[in-house]
């Protein structure tokens, strides 16, 4: 009996030893390096959510950076508030419920669960579409995002879009404004990663991955596609949603120029990469995504060609091609298969499996 | 229809001359339509749209029977078709950039067009087939990225000017003013498809690749090399590619991200003729086309920004209604 016990106590010990990690990095770096590792936390937040569609649902989204933009303009529109909207001379329509502004930290809720009830909206028709349709749609949305923010210039600023006021340490807090916003995204990050795993594997897990694994299947067994798959949809806009509102947040303005569809394909390059249907492997995407421009940018090729803004692009597609070739578990899956011998040592297991002569799923 | 017995020569010839009939009057009882609700309309004007929309529409129409070329036989959608599209459209600038007249770059741009889609598919797909679907879409994903970045990693990121084959001239049919490019457009785009549908009809290879896309099994039994005629399916859709490309280049101008909205208009045009159905393809385009050109200059609240996002919502209530597509297969499928 007393061995059921160490495996989830070894799990909760890792994430300790990590948030512990997280806590303490800041020590070890100056505010650059610091700003990069407060995106981190932005991405992964964004490819949790992701990866509860992709991942656990199997369904392809080409449009989160669409919802991380309605993330962020939800909260850069509540920091504002109309006093503030009205100094950037843009004056919404009355009826929209903005207060006199919000602490910018208030809003990371509110962001998350307008673009949720919105990715829930949208996907509500759109996944009784065959999916591809899905994937259509989504991209559809992505590139549609920019010309919707510029056509409805009256809330969103045009093209110009939004400025935020740098946010204050709030509570009185003693703490340097880039640790404040570095402390907050990994707050949320940690709290929104316990939800997911919550989410994921429980009930409502159960039904996605039975849905993903085969839809008729799941359906004669008393599964409803729809509500799941719109549920997902909700959840996952919603995690982008939250995601969005930090952006605004740490960078300070929004403009439709600032989501491009470049950044939907990115994330659902780093989802795969980072591991389908591993919580854990998402850290792996959120580092690739944030990293792997910055280095890859210098990437040249003597003699043919030199290095540019357009080489991390090559990078991402090659790795991610490999990926699929090599290791289409992603970074999440080599690390499951490297860890199963501790894992099944420590279950208690191995001898049994050994014996069965097949590993556990 | 069903009713009449026509020989079977003649029944072709009849189905297309109900198509035409049919897009006619639709064109006709739209108009009458737009003439009730918008104050300032003419015929003239109306017809131009229509026209100008047809060209635009052959584009998206192209690009979307590349997509249901790759569908019906792969099963997948390749989300890298418009980068190989602007890609190849890239190769063609700079031949002419170094000397090449238009038309022979145009032909040798094809050639490679269709030598690199049967590369990439023999190198890249091949190696995921039978795989999940979501693994082959991925591929195409990352080829995607990689290609958009390749040619701005090559050619830059600035906008290029690329020449048109046709003149810039108008001609004035009737009151109705129609550019000799939009009528070359035209021609060349569905000229292309005829082209396709000759060989998928008549030849005995396109016979095998019709087997092919319908059984592959039993084709590859009665000795058809399957793998290659896939390979030859990505060959003549890079090839559609390439020619909406380069139709295309004209009037949007060349960059890296020439194609991102092409493709999405061709999505949109194949999933609404159905996605396993070339002559939806064809229909789906050219209606998009004309539809968003009306929506552009008949709905304010339209204008020219939001002809996407109002094409996509179209889209989504057909596909509600028929969620097969205007002529596509209701799948059935057994667990």
């Amino acid at each position: 009996m007393r061995r059921r016990w160490t495996l989830p106590a070894v799990k909760v010990a890792f994430l300790l030893a990590a948030a512990l990690v997280v806590a303490v990095l800041p020590r070890f770096m100056g505010e650059y390096r610091l700003a990069q590792f407060t995106y981190v936390a932005i991405y992964f937040i964004a490819l949790l959510g992701l990866n509860i569609l992709t991942g656990y649902n199997g369904q392809i989204s080409l449009g989160h950076g669409a919802f991380i933009g309605v993330g962020a303009y939800t909260s850069a529109l509540l920091i504002l508030g109309k006093p503030g909207l009205h100094d950037l001379n843009i004056f919404p329509p009355g009826w929209l419920p903005l207060g006199d502004g919000m602490r910018p930290v208030f809003t990371i809720p509110i962001a998350a669960l307008v673009t949720g009830i919105i990715g829930f909206g949208f996907g509500f028709p759109a996944l009784r579409l065959p999916g591809v349709s899905l994937a259509l749609a989504t991209l559809g949305i992505a590139v549609s995002l920019p010309s919707i923010a510029k056509r409805f210039d009256t809330v969103t600023g045009g093209g110009g879009g939004l400025n935020v006021p740098l946010p204050k340490t709030p509570f009185g807090l003693d703490v340097a404004v880039p640790h404040w916003l570095y402390y907050e995204a990994w707050v949320t990050a940690g709290v929104l990663f316990v939800v997911a795993w919550l989410l994921v594997r429980g009930r409502i897990g159960r039904a996605w991955r039975a849905i993903r694994d085969g839809e008729l299947a799941a359906t004669s067994s008393g599964v409803s596609p729809a509500a799941y798959k719109t549920l997902a949809f909700g959840v996952s806009s919603a995690f982008a949603g939250a995601a969005g509102a930090l952006y605004a947040i740490q960078i300070s303005y929004v403009n439709p120029d600032t989501f491009p569809l470049t950044l939907s394909i990115l994330l659902l390059a780093s989802v795969v990469v980072g591991g389908l249907s591993s919580l854990t492997g998402v850290i792996f995407g959120a580092l690739l995504m944030e990293f792997l421009p910055i280095y890859a940018q210098q990437l040249s090729i003597p003699w043919v060609l030199s290095s540019s803004k357009q080489a991390p692009s090559v990078v991402f597609g090659a790795v991610l091609i490999l990926c699929m070739f090599l290791l289409p578990a992603g970074a999440g899956g080599l690390l499951n298969r490297l860890l199963r011998p501790l894992k099944n040592a420590l279950a208690g297991q191995s001898r049994l499996v050994r014996a069965r002569g097949a590993p556990p799923g | 229809m069903n009713a009449i017995k026509l020989p079977r020569q003649l029944e072709g010839v009849a189905i297309v001359a109900v198509g035409f009939a049919t897009a006619i009057v639709s064109v006709v009882v739209l108009g009458l339509l737009i003439k009730v609700a918008v104050s300032t309309f003419t015929w003239s004007g109306y017809l131009q749209q229509v026209t100008s929309g047809l060209a635009t529409g052959s584009i998206y129409a192209s690009l979307a029977l590349a997509l249901v070329l790759i569908y019906r036989t792969t099963d997948i959608v390749n989300f890298s078709q418009g980068e190989m599209a602007t890609f190849t459209t890239f190769i063609a600038w700079s031949l002419m950039g170094h000397g090449l007249s238009y038309w022979p770059a145009f032909v040798l741009t094809l050639l490679i067009a269709f030598g690199g889609g049967m590369a990439v598919e023999r190198t890249l797909i091949r190696p995921v087939e039978g795989r999940p679907e979501i693994v082959i879409v991925i591929v195409t994903i990352g080829l995607l990225i990689a290609l958009n970045g390749l040619s701005g990693w090559i050619w830059g990121a600035e906008v290029k000017a690329v020449d048109s084959p046709f003149s810039n001239r108008t001609l004035d049919i009737g009151g109705v003013f129609v550019s000799v490019q939009d009528i070359g457009t035209f021609c060349v785009c569905l000229g292309a498809v005829l082209v396709l549908w000759l060989f998928f009809r008549f030849t005995t290879l396109g016979l095998a690749m019709r087997a092919v896309a319908l059984n592959p099994d039993a084709s590859r039994l009665v000795g058809v090399r399957v793998g290659w005629l896939l390979a030859l399916g990505w060959g003549f859709a890079a090839v559609l590619g390439a020619i909406a490309g380069l139709m295309a280049a004209p009037t949007v101008f060349l960059d890296p991200n020439m194609m991102l909205v092409i493709l999405i208009y061709a999505f949109a045009a194949a999933v609404l003729g159905g996605i396993d159905s070339p002559v939806g393809a064809v229909v789906g385009g050219l209606m998009l086309g004309v539809a968003v050109n009306l929506l552009g200059t008949y709905v304010n609240f339209v204008g020219g920004e939001l002809r996407l996002p109002s094409a996509l919502a179209i889209l989504l209530l057909v596909l509600l209604v028929r969620p097969q597509g205007l002529f596509g297969h209701v799948r059935v499928s057994r667990v």
